[in-house]
């Protein structure tokens, strides 16, 4: 790992301002993804600024319609929060499957949205929900805050401060583990929502996270869901799964999901 | 260099570090505590497994400077003195759960961890939670015996201290 200067404001508004006044600076939350790109020396940032001093982005708030998660709230906090194990059971046990213990006390949502990696599994969460992803200078729809493999629409100098999720009429994940990283090969999110079904799919796409309007019709119409009018050239192919694969396996965990939300 | 002060294993601690200093570094090179152990340094293999604040971490994915105020646990804290175990380390040690020993401080400090959010796991809930720890000698299944031999030792004492 290269030399850095490390920072810990105690407030958000510290943060931006830290952020403004360094030369090529980095956010760190949980670390979990940001530090071993950093040993790896594929990041090398000037300046370290860690959000662990912001208190006030961690927690979790529901009120029925809505649940409210702060950024640096980590994934086994979500999975254990009775508030979202009740309102969104299907997004604390999406969040009790990451990964591993350790990576789940230590990892946070903001930063696996930040992130925004093809094979993670709060973006599918995230899109198939229509959450709102609120930073420091706006809020953006999830439909526009994912813009492709690795990237969002963040600014260099934005931080994301919580994630509001609506409550939908019912939800489930389903994950096919990659056995060795348990990364998602291909997972799938249903959400029965009152705009109609939402379907979004992370670990196959090129360009990341992506929905479906076709399996959504699909579904609208009552039929089982199949993956036929997925494009395979879109699709990512590696030694873990072929495109053909990942294609089949989408259509096989959207049917699992759509089963287990009931 | 930033300043950094911690309760390890009970004791009031402090030193200066490079930001960039991990906090398994600190704990291996400034306080001399090696039982914590580097298996992967690329957040695999749990050897470097720790309690920060009560919740077990990876020590090689932190940073020493993100511990500061922090209380920290390692294998060493756990024995109240140096005749008798902690019951997850008698555990293992009773049921044969190492061979070579380089993962077991990682493995009981996930132990550890996993008892004390669910005192009373399934051979199943045991498994799924050792996601995040790799044993390269024993198979796994005499750390799973181990565990739920300490599991159940941990709420014996817990109910005779009650
Ligand atoms: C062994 C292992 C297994 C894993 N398995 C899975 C898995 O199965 N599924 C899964 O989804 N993930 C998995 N992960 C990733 C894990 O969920 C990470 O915690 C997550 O991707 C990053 O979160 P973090 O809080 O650690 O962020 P960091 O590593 O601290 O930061 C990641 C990036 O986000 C930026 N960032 C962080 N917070 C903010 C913010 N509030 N605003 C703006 N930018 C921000 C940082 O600058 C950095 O670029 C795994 C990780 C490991 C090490
Ligand atoms: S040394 Fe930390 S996980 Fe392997
Ligand atoms: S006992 Fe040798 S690695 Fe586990």
């Amino acid at each position: 790992m290269y030399e850095f200067s490390y920072h810990k404001p105690s407030s958000v508004a510290d943060a931006a301002q830290a952020i403004g006044a360094a030369d090529d600076p980095k956010i760190l939350a949980g670390g979990q993804t940001l530090l071993p790109t950093m040993k790896q020396r594929l990041a090398s940032p000037s300046d370290v600024i860690s959000l662990r001093g912001c208190r006030d982005l961690v927690g979790i708030s529901s009120d029925g319609s809505t649940v409210t998660i702060g950024a640096m709230t980590t994934h086994a906090a979500v999975a254990s929060s009775a508030d979202v194990q009740k309102a969104i059971p299907a997004l604390a046990a999406l969040a009790g499957n990451i990964g591993d213990a350790q990576v789940r006390n230590r990892g946070t949502i903001g930063g696996s949205l930040a992130n925004n990696d093809p094979a993670a599994d709060y973006p599918a969460a995230t899109l198939a929900l229509g959450a709102t992803i609120v930073t420091t200078k706006r809020e953006l729809s999830a439909d526009a805050f994912f813009t492709g493999m690795f990237e969002t629409a963040l600014e260099e100098d934005e931080i994301i401060t919580a994630i509001r999720f609506p409550v939908p009429h019912a939800a489930a994940y389903a994950k096919f583990d990659n056995p060795a990283s348990r990364y998602a090969l291909v997972g799938v999110f249903y959400a029965k929502t009152s705009d109609g079904p939402r379907i979004a799919i992370t670990g196959a796409g090129q360009g990341g996270v992506f929905r479906s309007t076709e399996i959504e019709d699909q579904i609208a119409a009552g039929k089982t869901p199949d993956s036929s009018s997925i494009n395979e050239s879109d699709l990512n192919a590696d030694i873990h799964a072929s495109a053909a694969y990942r294609k089949h396996l989408i259509g096989v965990m959207a049917k699992r999901a759509v089963a287990a939300a009931g | 260099m930033p300043s950094v002060s911690m309760t390890v294993n009970g004791k009031q601690v402090s030193g200066t570090v490079e930001p960039r200093t991990l906090l398994v570094q600190f704990i291996r090179e400034n306080l001399h505590l090696t039982g914590t152990h580097v298996g992967c340094d690329t957040s695999q293999c749990g050897a470097c497994v720790v309690h920060v604040d009560g919740a077990s971490v990876k020590s090689c994915a932190m940073l020493a400077v993100e511990a500061d105020g922090s209380t920290v646990t390692t294998i060493e804290g756990l024995a109240g003195n140096a005749d008798v175990l902690h019951p997850m380390q008698e555990a293992f040690r009773d049921n044969h759960g190492l061979q070579c020993g380089f993962c077991t401080p990682g493995m009981v400090m996930s132990a550890i961890d996993l008892v004390n959010n669910n005192p009373t796991p399934t051979d199943h809930e045991i498994r799924d939670w050792l996601e995040g720890n790799i044993c390269r000698c024993t198979g796994y299944h005499n750390i799973v015996k181990s565990i739920a031999a300490g599991a159940a030792a941990m709420k014996g004492q817990k109910a005779a201290a009650e």
